[in-house]
């Protein structure tokens, strides 16, 4: 699936619930399905910066995809960079930087947070980012 | 007779609903909300009164100096300072650390000299003394806590034979909730010579303050936390301290006479008093103090411990729930963990359904770090929250805690 594709079905299952409760229900569960990072990534080197709670993110490029995988203690956190996951991981380092990420305010995720996690969820699109962009620079040379 | 119902009319802004549930605040400890009477006499000096003060000889100078001061002298007798004159308005309970740290510097700190602080305080009564101390090669001592959060006072009668120049100690823990023995911790200092500073940011909407029987040297609070406006403060000290100590910064009404040679400077209180204070505010809180003053202030005490009461019992019957905190002698906040769950995600869920509490290490990251936990869910009191609502936060905090297991 294509990344508008991916946001497009995020964007239909949070619209299944009215209730706030119930988003963060969703998140919840997806933080407990998140697929947990390799235990040598849980380092200072892979934590991102700008979160309260630790995050820590990891990617690998395999035939010109990137592949994340992420890690927080605490599961709301974890809930919404396996969002991000499922948008990103699999996908080319450019077709992740075109990237048209509006799709967060349609869901209404980031009015919904905190401003402390909603800054902390930019940080995490933000790190992302620089993986695709480091991956990329790699891949012209 | 205490009726909570009557008291919550005098605040308004806890009428309302939040992502359409009511709101149950229970961050009284970061900030209490503000009753009429204080938003009233605030908004009335701007709208009659507002003037700059002790400079003028017109007829509204003179009635907002006249207003300024009597606001002190409320503030005084309200902790049963012996003068007027020993209130320093300040911001607030940090600006009120730092003068003193920074006076202090200036008046007494030589290269290796000690201060003490306790393992239990708040960033704004670490920091200040901690940076002061470290520009002179000196050390921060600290007095030990056990795992309940109350202080060893074995311990602190030994680190005071190290002769720290002061020790300053937190009145009431704004993490732990512990009400620490102050006026024996004073006493004990005394004996080595030592002044005391107290920080009383969270014990004066709780407990009534008498600084002559506790025999501090200083007293710091903040009015935000008692019912009163944000920006004003204050601080205490005995006049034979404050005469010596040096000015903590400088410019208008601190200064007696000015040559391009030389500076004197003003008597009590206004040496410290440097810039145009704020005057709507000091009498924003001298209404506050006055509407603490005409409460039955035991009954408040009585009800507010109830509060806490019924909420440890209650939430102690929550699967996996851990106190940190659980002092024999505790006011006005309970700060808890529950194991698997960050607290921030607790937070969060209960937050969504309407409940204003504190999640996060409370500006007392020590604290954490000594209980090995990333934060605490904190709930606070006041005199207008109620039985009914604690008992609606427990359930919350259940459903919540189920969600996130």
């Amino acid at each position: 699936m294509t990344i508008k594709e991916i946001q497009d079905s995020i964007v239909e299952d949070f619209s299944m619930f009215d209730d706030w409760m119930d988003r963060y229900a969703m998140l919840i569960e997806m933080g407990k399905e998140c697929p947990i990072i390799d235990d040598q990534y849980r380092d200072e080197k892979h934590l991102i910066n700008g979160c309260q709670s630790r995050v820590w993110l990891s990617a690998e490029l395999k035939d010109g995809k990137i592949y994340f995988a992420a890690d927080s203690d605490a599961v709301i956190t974890k809930g919404i960079i396996y969002l991000l996951i499922k948008v990103f991981s699999g996908q080319t380092p450019s077709d992740i930087l075109a990237a048209d990420m509006s799709f967060l305010d349609e869901i209404g995720l980031k009015e919904h947070l905190s401003p402390t996690r909603s800054n902390g969820l930019l940080s995490m699109v933000k790190q992302m980012m620089l993986y695709a962009e480091a991956f990329k620079l790699q891949e012209v040379k | 007779m205490f009726d909570v119902q009557s008291i919550r009319q005098q605040f308004p802004v806890l009428n309302q609903q939040v992502y359409g549930k009511p709101l149950v605040y229970f961050d009284n400890a970061a900030t209490t909300q503000k009753p009429l009477c204080v938003i009233e006499r605030e908004r009335d000096y701007y709208l009659n009164e507002n003037c700059n003060i002790h400079r003028g000889v017109h007829y509204l100078s003179q009635k907002a100096t006249e207003a300024y001061e009597n606001a002190r002298i409320t503030v005084a007798r309200f902790i049963n300072a012996p003068e007027a004159h020993e209130i320093v308005f300040t911001r607030g309970t940090t600006e009120s650390l730092n003068l003193l740290a920074t006076s202090f510097e200036h008046l007494f700190i030589e290269e290796g000299d000690k201060v003490m602080v306790t393992a239990m305080e708040h960033h704004s009564n670490l920091v200040p003394w901690q940076q002061m101390i470290q520009r002179h090669h000196g050390e921060l001592l600290v007095v030990p806590m056990d795992d309940n959060g109350v202080l060893d006072l074995n311990a602190y009668q030994d680190l005071l034979k190290e002769q720290p120049k002061v020790v300053s100690i937190a009145h009431i823990s704004n993490t732990l909730g512990t009400i620490n023995p102050v006026k024996e911790m004073i006493t004990m200092a005394h004996q080595y010579g030592i002044p005391v500073v107290i920080d009383g940011a969270q014990s004066m909407a709780h407990l009534p303050i008498d600084v002559q029987d506790m025999d501090c040297d200083f007293y710091v609070f903040s009015g935000h936390k008692m019912y009163a406006p944000m920006g004003i403060g204050g601080l205490y000290g005995k006049t034979e301290w404050l005469e010596k100590m040096p000015p903590y910064q400088f410019g208008g009404e601190m200064v007696d006479t000015v040559s391009f040679e030389k500076t004197t400077f003003n008597k009590l209180p206004f040496k410290f008093e440097a810039g145009t204070p704020n005057v709507g505010a000091a009498l924003g809180l001298e209404t506050a103090v006055k509407f603490i003053e005409s409460m039955d202030r035991k009954a408040v005490a009585e009800h507010e411990d109830l509060l806490l009461k019924t909420a440890v019992e209650r939430l102690a019957q929550i699967e996996g729930m851990r106190f940190i905190g659980q002092a024999p002698h505790r006011s006005g906040l309970v700060s808890f963990v529950i194991d698997g769950i960050h607290p921030y995600d607790l937070g969060t869920i209960v937050d969504k359904m309407g409940f204003a509490v504190r999640t996060g290490h409370h500006c007392a990251e020590p604290v954490m770090t000594y209980f090995g936990i990333p934060g605490t869910v904190r709930a606070s009191f006041a005199m207008y929250n109620t039985i009914e609502e604690v008992e609606v936060f427990v359930k919350a905090v259940e459903r919540a805690a189920n969600m996130l297991r």
